[in-house]
């Protein structure tokens, strides 16, 4: 299938992209950015073409559904999502360099999929068979995406103060290529402003979904329960920072939970845990 | 009131809105909640899981209310702090923020003159001149000013947005919202289960708390079918449903409903009448078949004949033979199969499979007479999901309230202008409740515009 070569050649976009970045991080010669961010364009677009294909393959052997079904598509997807998030922020923002934190998750994702993942496209059993899996998936994981990339943020953002705090700024070393640690809390702040509203959004599809196919929108699967423990982390968030001033550091460490609660949401419940999100099973 | 206990009262007051208490709720429920997904819930235990726990750990966790956390008196009192928590805070703040709304400040004060952004212009006209040409300018660019008069100064205050400082709270109020139709759905409504044969009717369900609710009206299961997906690399349909659908009819004290017969219901498409829903949950064999159909075709003459077999009889074929049925197996990954045997006159029996889903197999074996398994007369039941939930409504508008109130409150800025004239001069400030970055530079090209202006 077309698609499978397409999504190989993303996964080689996005090394070269990251690895790239790096070579940005450590020679400072802006040429290096722009072609490490062309490269995640490059990847992103070539993705975008093979989970079309994708789409119209499954069709094309009868089953005909979005690819969004099962462990494989969805961290795909989830690579795709992280990459959109960081383009509009490379485009609107100019900060090109947080590229070097954000595209590594999307290359393991990647990485992860096409070494690990079986690929094949499987028929939806009947609870599955809607369109809000569609709505349900999409505004889900641009939500996690957007946490992504907070989470990468703050990771600069840390490493950052710290070396700020040891006085090596002056030194213009590698930091200086990093923006200001004030536009970093910023960032960090507006992605996690953009994925909450997602997020929410994702556990209303999904509760809409789960009344129309099993009269219950609630009904403490862990699936469900861990994403509202995701979301009552970035409530703090949100409270601590407007209300008590938590900026930086503390706003950064929050940030970082909240992704690692995230990933557990996506990745820990199906592995680890049982519920109905079933297509977490690895076979 | 003594003044001490006004102190308590004050106190406690002060504890539930505080926004330590909301972080230390947030944070508490976020880490509690983890229980639940770690350890088991009723109903769904498995009996084996009991084993691996000791007498004593069970008899914790069960004073505890861990087998049924999110039901357990102390979850459900965070819960309820935590709306209590979200009252007192919006009682606190609200009539505040509505002030501010309602009632703004319509002159700049000294403190706000300094740290807000700011841009100055020389005018030429007389002072009531400026002010009404800047006023006009302000009310065609921006939002209709106020004008106030301090001392020799006019302050013209203009603003958009305001209300977007609402937003916050019209996502607190949505919790209680979605909150409310929960308790709706708990206390008016009720969930259950029914199975209904094919061709029987029901005017009963039972709910999960074990009682039999009747529904008010009756529901006849017409048909029950279930489809499979084709297995992968040809050879009939494998083992996975694809879509299982029940033909239902609703009457009412015997008499057909208009819109309610033959009505389908499948999984993702349930049917709701009078607030009561059917979800298509699950299905099975009704009872055990008494006959079995089958085709025989003629290898050599390609006359074909249906015939009837039953369990513990012996029917004779069209060749002469006679036919038993012995068994009747379902294998995954092979599907429904009858064990037929076939014995000549005297002979001992030959005994062979005949699959329902892979008509072609049975050519195979090159008899004389080639079998097709085309069904038993077994009846089917589905099995819905019947639901009463009064609150669902309530739930959904909630939850737009919620998503409206998030996209107001991150993504929608009061945005104020002042213009500060008096003779000779002005001077533009302006602030934004958020996104400051995006209203400078609507600020600065205000500010520019203004400055073009011959005034």
């Amino acid at each position: 299938m077309l698609s499978a070569k397409l999504f190989n050649a993303t996964t080689i976009f996005y090394m070269a992209s990251t690895l790239v970045f790096f070579g940005y991080l450590a020679g400072r010669n802006k040429h290096v950015g722009t072609a490490a961010s062309a490269l995640a364009w490059i990847g992103f677009v070539v993705q975008t073409a093979a989970i079309g294909l994708r789409w119209k393959e499954s069709y094309d052997i009868g089953l005909g559904h979005a690819p969004m079904s099962n462990l494989y598509e969805s961290v795909v997807f989830f690579a795709w999502s992280i990459v959109l998030i960081f383009g509009i922020i490379d485009i609107k923002y100019k900060y090109r360099i947080i590229g070097a934190f954000v595209m590594p998750f999307a290359l393991m994702g990647m990485a992860w999929a096409q070494l690990y993942l079986p690929t094949d496209i499987n028929p939806l059993m009947p609870a599955l068979q809607s369109n809000w899996l569609l709505y349900h998936v999409i505004t889900c994981f641009l939500g996690y995406a957007a946490f992504a990339v907070a989470c990468g943020v703050s990771i600069m953002y840390l490493i950052k103060a710290k070396s700020e705090e040891k006085g090596n700024e002056a030194a213009g070393g590698l930091m200086s290529q990093f923006p200001p640690t004030r536009a970093l809390d910023d960032l960090n702040y507006k992605a996690i402003m953009v994925g909450f509203p997602l997020l929410t959004l994702g556990i209303i599809t999904g509760a809409a979904w789960a009344n129309y196919a099993w009269g219950t929108y609630w009904s403490w699967d862990p699936k469900e329960t861990w994403s509202l423990i995701v979301w009552f982390v970035y409530a703090a968030f949100l409270h601590a920072r407007f209300t008590k001033g938590w900026v930086g550091k503390r706003a950064a460490w929050l940030s970082i939970i909240g992704f690692a609660a995230t990933i557990f949401c996506y990745l820990g419940v199906n592995l680890l845990l049982s519920g109905l999100h079933s297509y977490g099973n690895m076979s | 009131m003594s003044t001490n206990q006004r102190g308590f009262v004050q106190q406690v007051w002060d504890f539930f809105c505080s926004l330590k208490l909301t972080l230390f709720l947030l944070i508490t429920l976020a880490i509690t909640s983890i229980i639940g997904t770690v350890i088991p819930q009723y109903p769904n235990i498995d009996e084996r899981y009991w084993a691996t726990i000791s007498a004593g750990r069970k008899a914790l966790y069960e004073k505890l209310g861990f087998f049924d956390m999110y039901h357990s008196w102390w979850f459900l009192a965070l819960l309820a702090l935590f709306c209590v928590n979200l009252i007192a805070c919006s009682i606190k703040r609200l009539p505040h923020v509505f002030k501010f709304v309602s009632e703004p400040a319509t002159t700049i004060s000294e403190t706000q003159q300094k740290i807000f952004p700011s841009k100055e212009l020389k005018l030429e006209g007389s002072l009531d001149a400026s002010r009404d040409k800047l006023a006009a300018f302000l009310g065609a660019r921006f939002a209709t000013p106020t004008i106030t008069q301090v001392g020799n100064q006019y302050h013209l205050f203009a603003q958009k947005n305001a209300w977007c400082r609402l937003g916050v709270y019209v996502v607190h109020f949505s919790i209680l919202v979605i909150m409310a139709g929960t308790i709706i759905g708990n206390i008016g409504g009720y969930k259950g289960f029914v199975a209904i044969v094919e061709g029987e009717t029901i005017n009963m369900v039972k709910a999960r708390s074990g009682k039999d609710v009747p529904l008010g009206f009756e529901v006849k299961c017409d048909q029950f079918t279930v489809s499979f997906y084709d297995a992968p690399g040809g050879g009939g349909p494998s083992q996975m449903p694809k879509e299982f659908k029940s033909i239902l009819t609703l009457t009412e004290n015997g008499k057909e409903i208009p819109g309610y017969k033959h009505v389908r219901v499948v999984v993702n498409e349930p049917l709701t009448y009078k607030g009561i829903t059917f979800y298509q949950s699950s299905y099975g064999q009704a009872n055990d078949p008494s006959l079995f159909f089958f085709t025989v075709r003629n290898r050599e003459s390609g006359k074909s004949e249906q015939i009837v077999l039953r369990p513990g009889s012996q029917t004779r074929l069209p060749d002469g033979r006679s036919a038993s049925i012995v068994d009747l197996t379902d294998n995954p990954g092979e599907g429904l199969a009858a064990v037929l045997g076939v014995s000549d006159k005297g002979a001992e029996p030959k005994f062979f499979k005949v699959y329902k889903n892979n008509p072609g197999l049975d050519d195979l074996r090159g008899d004389r007479l080639i079998f097709t398994f085309t069904g038993t007369d077994a009846r089917m039941y589905t099995g819905l999901q019947v639901n009463k939930d009064p609150g669902v409504w309530v739930v959904w508008a909630g939850c737009l309230m919620m998503c409206l109130g998030l996209c107001i409150a991150f993504f929608m800025s009061h945005k104020r202008v002042w213009i500060v004239v008096q003779h000779g001069y002005a001077r533009i400030y302006g602030n934004a409740s958020k996104n400051q970055p995006a209203f400078l530079t609507e600020f600065e090209r205000l500010a520019e515009e203004l400055q073009k202006q011959t005034i």
